[in-house]
C-alpha cells in the first residue's frame, strides 16, 4: 500500500505545482499587454483616480515579481480584483458599492456547475451504456449506424448541435424553451426544464465522444488472452463482461469521463452564448470582448483549476484501479 | 504411454475447415483435418507456424478467434457436434468437460482477480462443486504440481507469480472440474529450458493421474516426444501424417515430416584451437555494467579469435544481450573494456571512429524490426555500401548485388522489394547481406535463429558457417538454444545472472564434467527419445530439475 | 407526465414485439440457429429499428415537417452522390487509385467527394461566387429560395444579409477564408510541434524533459480558453500596431495546437526509435538529421497524415468557435462562423418561414460537412492501418 501512497501524494503535489505553473503562464501572459493599456481601456473621459486603481490593481508601477505573489496571494484569499466595467462604472456615475470578480463570479459559477451537473448525468450513464452495446454488438447494424451517428455529432461544432435542437424542439415543437433565462431563487424544476435544451446540446456532444472511447477500451480487452480463457471456461457473456473485463476497463473508462468532463469545460463556452445561459463562460466571453482584464484572468484561472483537478481524479482514480499497483510484489 | 485406441471414443474431427478474414475475403486456413481422441488418450499436434495447428485446437472445442470460422466439417464430441450446437449447450462443456491450457499463462490470467478465485469460478459456475470444497481441491491440485506454498500461493494476484509457476496453476485450473479432455497451446514455449522440463513433468504426472485426454499443440519435436501418445503433423492448414509416437519418430513416411525430423543433424567440424600468442579480434576484459544503480554483468572476461564462433549462452536475464551492448558501444561499461584487435575501444560507439564502427556489425532476432519497412532492399543493403565504402550510382548497385548473390537470393528479384514481401527467412539474410555490407571483422549474432521455423533457421546457420569460412569472420553467437550451439559454435561461454560461469572449447563444454550449472542447462534440453524424460526423472529426482535446482546454485 | 407514460408506454410494447418475433422466427424458421441464438437484446434492436423506420416515414409524410423532409432528402441525395462518385473512382484513373475505391466505404467516398468540392470552392472561389464578398447589394434581408412570392429574389438565390450582401457569395468566399486560414494553421502547427516531437523522440535526455514538461503545463489550459485569453491581449496589440489580428489568431492557435502535435509526434517517433533499424543506423555512425528524415519520418508519416486531418477539424472549429464568439476571422472577410452569429436570430421563424431560417444553418452546416468528411476520411484510415496490423 505503501507505494501507492507515495504515488498518489506524487500525483497530487504534481498536479498544485501545474496549477501554480499555470497561474504564472496566465499572469504573464496579462503583462504582454501594452504599459498604458488602463488609459485605453477606460478611454478619454476616465478620471484620474480610476486609472490610478487600474494602474495599481495591474500594479503597472512594481516589480513583476512582487506583483505576482500579490495576485496570487489575492487568489488564495478569494479576491480576483474589481472588473473594469465595473470599476468605469463608478468613475463615470460616481459612488454606490463596487461588486467585485469574486462577487459576480460566484452565482454564474454556481449556474455553470449546474449545467455541466446536469449534462453529466445524462451523459455518463447513456454513453457507458451505449458504449458497452456497441462492443458487445461489435460490427453489427447497431454498431455501424452509432459509429455513423456519434462521428457526425463530435464533428459538428457545437452551436451547429444548438441551432439544429433549437430549430426543432423550440421553434417548430416547442417543448422547450430556446433561451435559459434563469434567476436567482427560481424553483428546481423550472430551473432545470430552462437547463434541459443547452444540456441537450452538450450532451450529443460529449456522449458521442464517451461512446466511442468506452467501445474502443472493451473491445481492446475484450481481444485479450484471459477475457478468451474466461469464454474457454463456458462463463456466460454477460460475466464475461461485468466480471473480467469491466474491472480492467475502469482505468480506460474513468479516464474518458474525466477528459470528457474537462472538454465540457470548453464545450460550455459557446453553449452559454448560445442560450444566453447566465454562466462563467458567458461572462468570459463579454469580458474577453471588452478587454476586461481582471474577469478574463479569473476565469481563466477557474477553467484551468476546473480542467487540472479534474484530470488529476482521473489519474489517481486510475492508479488506484490498477491491481498491480494496489498489490506489489 | 500405452495404446488407448480400444478405449471409448472421445472426440472425433472429421473434416474441419477453417477460414480466416483478410480485406473483407475469407480464405482457407485449416483445409480438412481429422482425428479421433479416445479417453484417456494425449495427441500431439504439430507443424510450423502457420500450420493451422492453434486454429484447429481451438476448433475442437467449438471456439473460433474473430476473424476465423468453421466453414465445414464437424467436432463431434462425445455425441455432440461442436460446430452446430447452440452457444448455451457449448458453454456447458467449456470449463467444465474441455478446459484450455493457454501460452502465455501470465497474459491468461485476469490481472484483476486472485489466482484462486479464478480457479474456482469454473466449478462454482458450473455447479461441479462448492467454493469451499474448490478451493482445497485447488491447494491440493497445487501440491501435485509440486508448486511452492500450496496453501498460500493461491491468493496471491498473477504479477506476483513466476511464469514457470503460472503455468503449473493454469494447468490446475484447467483440471478443477476435472474434465475429460484438455487442450494444451504451447504451454511451455515461452518458458526457459530449465522451467520448461518441470512444467512438462508435471504436465504428464497430472495428465496420467486423472486419465485425462488431451491435445498438445506445440511446435518442439522433442517436447512432444515426451508427452503424446500418438502425433499428428500439420503443413500449412493440411494433414502430413499420424502416427503411434515411437513409429512416428523411428520411421516417418512423408518427405516433409523426414526433412523436420533430419533438421538437428546439421554439424560443422570443429576449428583447431587457436595459436597461443593470437591476438584476440574481440577481447572482453572484466566487464561490468548496469542499468541506472543496478550492476547488471558482474566481471565478463572472454576473447574471439579470427575466424571463429563463440556462443554465449544463458537463460533469459543472464547478461548475453548487456554483453553485447557493451561490445557495441550501446551501454558503456561500468568497469573494464572492450579490446578489438588489441587497442582498447572507446565505451560509448558515438566516441567510435567510423572505422571502428564498421567492424562490429550486429545481426538482430527480430528481422521485422531490424529492418526499416519503408525502404526497399536495394536501399537497406545499399547504404552502409555507400557510408562506409563511398560508392554511388552503379557501383553501389554492383555491390549490392554482389552481395544479394552471397547470401543466395537473386539479386534482379529482389533488389527492389520491402521487407514485407519477403519471408521471415529472406528478411533475416538481408540482415546478414547489412552486416556484410561494412565488411567488417566481427559479427554479432543475437538469437538469429529462434523466431524462424527449423528449416529455415537451418539454412541461416549453414549460409553463416559458409561465410565465414570464405571471409574469415569471427562471430558472437548469442543463443539459448544448445542444439544450435552443438552445431555451429568453436568455443562456448556459459552466463548465469551476468556472470560467465564456465567457457572453453565446444568439445570440453558437451563432455563432463561439467559446471553444475553447464550440467543442468545441458540435461534439460529436451531429446527426441519418447523415454528421455521418464529416464531423467528416473535418474535425477524431482527435486534436481527446474527452478528449484537452479536457484540452489 | 403523459409523455413520460407514454415513452413507457411504448418501451414496454416494443419489448413484448421483440419477445414475440423472436418467438415466432424460431417456430417458423424451425429453430434455425439465427433465431435460436439470438440475445433479447438483439431481437430488440429489429424491432426498434423497425419502429423508428414506420416513425420515419409516418413523419416524412407530414405536412410540417419541412425541415425534416429536407434531412431525409440531403442524406440521399449525398449518399448517392457518394455511391456514384466510388462507382466513378473504380473504372477512372491509374491502377492504383482504383484498388482504392474497391475497397473503399460509403462514408470514405463520401468524405473525399465533400473535401474534393470544398477543396475546388475554396480554390476557384473569385471565379464561382457571383457578387463579391464584401459587396453590398441593393436589397437587405432578402429571403432565400428565389420565389418573389415569399420575399425572395432570383438574382439572389439565398438571399442577402441584414446589410444586403449576398449570402451565397459569402458561403463560397467563406470556404476561401474559414477553410484557408485553418489549413495554414495547422500545417503551421504541423511544421512546430512535429520537429519539436521529433528531435525530443530522437535526441532524449534534458532536452526532451524540458519540452514534455513546457507542452504539460501549456495542455493543462483548455484550448479555447486559453486561445480566447490570448487573443484578449492580441486585439490591443493588433490596433497598435496595424497588424490584422487574424495573424495574431493563426499564430495562436497554431502554437497551441502545437502542443497536441507534439504529444503525438513524440509518441510515434518514440515507438520507431527503439526499433532496432534505427539501432542499427546509430551504430553505423548516422547523423541526426539521416535518422529523422531517412529512418523515421518515412515510418511516421501514416499516423502522422492521420492526426492531421483530426487537428485539422479541431483547429478549424476553434476558429470557427472563435468567429462565432466575435474574436475570430475579422470583417470584412467572409467567414462561416460569423455568419452564423449574424443570421442566427432567422432561426426563430422557422415555424412559419422555413426558407428564411435555413440560411444561418446552411452556414452551421458547411462547417459541419466538412469536419464530418474530414473525419469520416481518417476514421477509414485509421481503420485500415489497424486492420493491416492484425
Amino acid at each position: 500500500m505503501g507505494s501507492v501512497t507515495r504515488i498518489v501524494v506524487q500525483r497530487l503535489l504534481l498536479g498544485i505545482l501545474t496549477l501554480l505553473v499555470v497561474s504564472i503562464v496566465i499572469f504573464t501572459a496579462v503583462n504582454l499587454l501594452p504599459g498604458d493599456f488602463a488609459q485605453a481601456v477606460l478611454g478619454q473621459g476616465a478620471t484620474e483616480e480610476a486609472i490610478r486603481s487600474i494602474r495599481r490593481d495591474l500594479g503597472l508601477d512594481q516589480n513583476i515579481v512582487l506583483r505576482y505573489l500579490d495576485w496570487l496571494g489575492g487568489v488564495v484569499r478569494g479576491d480576483l480584483g474589481v472588473s473594469f466595467a465595473q470599476m468605469n462604472f463608478q468613475s463615470n456615475m460616481g459612488g454606490g458599492e463596487m461588486k467585485t470578480v469574486a462577487a459576480q463570479i460566484a452565482p454564474r459559477f454556481g449556474n455553470t456547475m449546474f449545467l455541466a451537473g446536469v449534462t453529466a448525468m445524462i451523459a455518463v450513464p447513456l454513453s457507458i451504456t451505449l458504449g458497452v452495446l456497441a462492443a458487445l454488438y461489435r460490427n453489427s447494424a447497431f454498431d455501424k449506424g452509432a459509429n455513423l451517428f456519434t462521428l457526425s455529432s463530435i464533428s459538428s461544432p457545437e452551436f451547429f448541435l444548438a441551432y439544429v435542437l433549437i430549430l426543432f424542439l423550440a421553434v417548430i415543437y416547442p417543448v422547450l424553451p430556446s433561451l435559459s433565462n434563469i434567476y436567482e431563487g427560481m424553483g428546481f424544476g423550472e430551473r432545470l426544464e430552462k437547463t434541459l435544451l443547452p444540456a441537450l446540446t452538450l450532451t450529443l456532444v460529449v456522449t458521442a465522444h464517451m461512446m466511442r472511447m468506452t467501445r474502443a477500451a472493451i473491445i481492446q480487452l475484450l481481444s485479450s488472452p484471459y477475457i478468451e480463457m474466461a469464454r474457454l471456461k463456458g462463463i456466460s457473456p454477460m460475466r464475461v463482461i461485468v466480471r473480467h473485463a469491466l474491472p480492467n476497463a475502469l482505468a480506460p473508462i474513468i479516464n474518458v469521463i474525466a477528459l470528457n468532463l474537462a472538454y465540457l469545460i470548453t464545450g460550455v463556452v459557446v453553449v452559454e452564448v448560445v442560450f444566453v445561459y447566465p454562466g462563467i463562460g458567458q461572462l468570459f466571453v463579454d469580458a474577453v470582448k471588452i478587454r476586461d482584464i481582471p474577469v478574463v484572468q479569473a476565469a481563466c484561472l477557474i477553467f484551468a483549476g476546473a480542467y487540472i483537478l479534474l484530470n488529476l481524479t482521473a489519474d489517481i482514480m486510475s492508479i488506484l484501479s490498477n491491481p498491480r499497483l494496489r498489490h506489489p510484489k | 504411454m500405452s495404446d488407448k485406441s480400444h478405449r471409448s471414443l472421445l472426440l472425433r474431427v472429421e473434416d474441419l475447415q477453417l477460414e480466416g478474414r483478410s480485406d473483407e475475403t475469407w480464405t482457407p486456413i485449416v483445409k480438412g483435418v481429422s482425428f479421433d481422441l479416445h479417453k484417456g488418450e494425449v495427441l500431439g499436434l504439430i507443424g510450423e507456424s502457420g500450420a493451422g495447428k492453434s486454429t484447429v485446437g481451438l476448433a475442437a472445442m467449438g471456439f473460433t478467434r474473430d476473424g476465423v470460422r468453421i466453414s465445414g466439417g464437424s467436432v463431434l464430441f462425445d455425441g455432440t457436434d461442436l460446430v452446430t450446437a447452440s452457444a448455451d449447450t457449448k458453454r456447458q462443456l467449456l470449463g467444465k468437460r474441455i478446459a484450455y491450457v493457454a501460452q502465455s499463462a501470465a497474459a491468461s490470467f485476469n490481472p484483476a482477480h486472485k489466482i484462486i478465485d479464478q480457479h474456482t469460478e469454473a466449478p462454482v459456475r458450473h455447479g461441479v462443486s462448492g467454493r469451499k470444497e474448490s478451493e482445497e481441491d485447488a491447494m491440493e491440485l497445487y501440491a501435485r504440481l509440486r508448486l511452492p506454498n500450496p496453501e498460500e500461493i493461491g491468493f496471491r494476484y498473477p504479477h506476483q507469480v513466476s511464469g514457470g509457476q503460472l503455468q503449473r496453476a493454469m494447468t490446475a485450473m484447467a483440471m478443477s472440474c476435472r474434465p475429460d479432455l484438455i487442450i494444451f497451446d504451447e504451454p511451455t514455449t515461452a518458458l526457459d529450458v530449465t522451467t520448461q522440463i518441470e512444467v512438462l513433468a508435471a504436465i504428464r504426472k497430472i495428465v496420467e493421474d486423472f486419465d485425462t485426454a488431451a491435445i498438445y499443440i506445440t511446435h518442439d519435436l522433442a517436447v512432444v516426444a515426451q508427452m503424446a501418445d500418438r502425433i499428428k503433423v500439420l503443413l500449412r492448414g493440411e494433414e502430413v501424417e499420424e502416427a503411434e509416437t515411437r513409429r512416428m519418430l523411428s520411421d516417418p513416411q512423408e518427405e516433409y515430416t523426414r526433412s523436420l525430423w533430419a533438421v538437428r543433424s546439421f554439424k560443422r567440424p570443429a576449428k583447431p584451437a587457436p595459436a597461443l600468442d593470437a591476438v584476440p579480434v574481440i577481447s572482453v576484459q572484466g566487464v561490468t555494467a548496469a542499468y541506472g544503480k543496478m550492476d547488471i554483468l558482474h566481471g565478463v572476461s572472454f576473447d574471439i579469435h579470427a575466424g571463429r564462433t563463440v556462443a554465449v549462452v544463458g537463460e533469459s536475464g543472464s547478461g548475453k544481450s548487456t554483453t553485447a551492448r557493451c561490445i557495441t558501444g550501446l551501454l558503456p561499461p561500468r568497469l573494464g573494456q572492450i579490446e578489438f584487435e588489441g587497442t582498447p575501444l572507446p565505451g560509448s560507439f558515438r566516441g567510435r571512429s567510423k572505422d571502428q564502427l564498421r567492424q562490429i556489425q550486429m545481426i538482430y532476432q527480430m528481422a521485422d524490426t531490424a529492418l526499416n519497412p519503408r525502404k526497399t532492399i536495394g536501399q537497406i543493403i545499399g547504404r552502409p555500401v555507400e557510408f562506409y565504402g563511398g560508392l554511388r550510382g552503379r557501383a553501389r548497385r554492383a555491390r549490392v548485388e554482389e552481395l544479394l548473390a552471397q547470401i543466395e537470393l537473386e539479386p534482379s528479384q529482389y533488389i527492389d522489394r520491402l521487407p514485407s514481401e519477403l519471408s521471415g527467412g529472406q528478411k533475416q539474410r538481408i540482415g546478414i547481406a547489412r552486416a556484410l555490407a561494412a565488411e567488417p571483422r566481427f559479427i554479432i549474432c543475437d538469437e538469429v535463429t529462434s523466431a524462424l521455423d527449423q528449416l529455415v533457421a537451418e539454412g541461416i546457420l549453414k549460409l553463416l558457417a559458409d561465410l565465414q569460412d570464405e571471409l574469415g569472420l569471427s562471430y558472437m553467437f548469442i543463443t539459448h538454444d544448445l542444439a544450435t550451439v552443438r552445431s555451429i559454435a568453436d568455443e562456448v561461454v556459459v552466463m548465469k545472472d551476468g556472470e560467465v560461469v564456465e567457457q572453453g572449447s565446444k568439445d570440453d563444454m558437451f563432455t563432463p564434467p561439467h559446471h553444475p550449472y553447464t550440467d543442468l542447462l545441458l540435461s534439460s534440453v529436451p531429446e527426441m527419445d519418447p523415454d528421455w524424460l521418464s529416464e531423467l526423472l528416473k535418474e535425477r529426482g524431482l527435486e534436481n530439475i527446474g527452478d528449484a535446482a537452479s536457484d540452489r546454485m | 407526465m403523459t409523455a413520460l407514460l407514454y415513452v413507457l408506454g411504448a418501451l414496454a410494447a416494443l419489448l413484448l414485439a421483440a419477445w414475440a418475433m423472436r418467438l415466432a422466427g424460431r417456430a417458423l424458421s424451425g429453430n434455425h440457429p439465427r433465431f435460436r441464438d439470438m440475445g433479447f437484446g438483439e431481437a430488440f434492436g429489429w424491432v426498434f429499428a423497425a419502429a423508428a423506420l414506420v416513425f420515419a416515414v409516418w413523419l416524412y409524410g407530414r405536412e410540417g415537417a419541412v425541415f425534416f423532409r429536407w434531412a431525409v432528402q440531403g442524406f440521399v441525395i449525398f449518399a448517392l452522390a457518394a455511391w456514384l462518385f466510388r462507382l466513378a473512382g473504380r473504372h477512372i484513373g491509374t491502377g492504383g487509385s482504383r484498388k482504392l475505391f474497391r475497397a473503399m466505404p460509403l462514408t470514405a467516398s463520401f468524405g473525399v467527394l465533400v473535401v474534393l468540392i470544398y477543396a475546388i470552392l475554396a480554390i476557384f472561389a473569385g471565379f464561382i461566387a457571383p457578387y463579391g464578398q464584401a459587396e453590398i447589394l441593393g436589397a437587405a434581408n432578402v429571403v432565400p429560395g428565389g420565389d418573389p412570392a415569399l420575399g425572395g429574389n432570383p438574382a439572389y438565390p439565398l438571399g442577402t444579409d441584414q446589410i444586403g450582401r449576398d449570402i451565397l457569395s459569402r458561403l463560397i468566399y467563406g470556404a476561401q477564408n474559414t477553410v484557408g486560414i485553418a489549413f495554414a494553421t495547422t500545417c503551421l502547427a504541423f511544421v512546430l510541434g512535429g520537429s519539436m516531437g521529433f528531435l525530443a523522440a530522437t535526441i532524449g535526455g534534458w532536452l526532451d524533459q524540458l519540452l514534455s514538461r513546457a507542452v504539460d503545463v501549456l495542455m493543462a489550459i483548455p484550448a479555447l480558453i486559453f486561445a480566447l485569453l490570448l487573443m484578449t491581449i492580441a486585439s490591443v496589440w493588433s490596433a497598435r500596431l496595424g497588424v490584422p489580428l487574424t495573424l495574431f489568431m493563426v499564430l495562436i492557435i497554431a502554437l497551441i495546437d502545437s502542443t497536441r502535435v507534439f504529444r503525438l509526434a513524440r509518441a510515434v517517433a518514440g515507438n520507431i526509435v527503439v526499433m532496432d533499424y534505427i539501432e542499427a543506423a546509430k551504430l553505423r555512425g548516422e547523423g541526426l538529421g539521416y535518422l529523422i528524415f531517412r529512418e523515421i519520418l518515412p515510418n511516421a508519416l501514416a499516423p502522422l497524415l492521420a492526426e492531421f486531418g483530426l487537428r485539422f477539424c479541431f483547429v478549424f472549429l476553434t476558429i470557427a468557435s472563435l468567429s462565432f464568439l466575435g474574436v475570430g476571422i475579422q470583417p470584412p472577410l467572409a467567414d462561416w462562423g460569423t455568419m452564423v452569429r449574424d443570421l442566427a436570430q432567422f432561426i426563430n421563424y422557422a415555424a412559419f418561414a422555413p426558407q428564411a431560417a435555413a440560411a444561418p444553418l446552411l452556414a452551421a452546416g458547411a462547417i459541419a460537412l466538412l469536419t464530418v468528411a474530414v473525419n469520416f476520411i481518417v476514421d477509414w484510415m485509421l481503420h485500415r492501418s489497424s486492420g493491416l496490423k492484425e
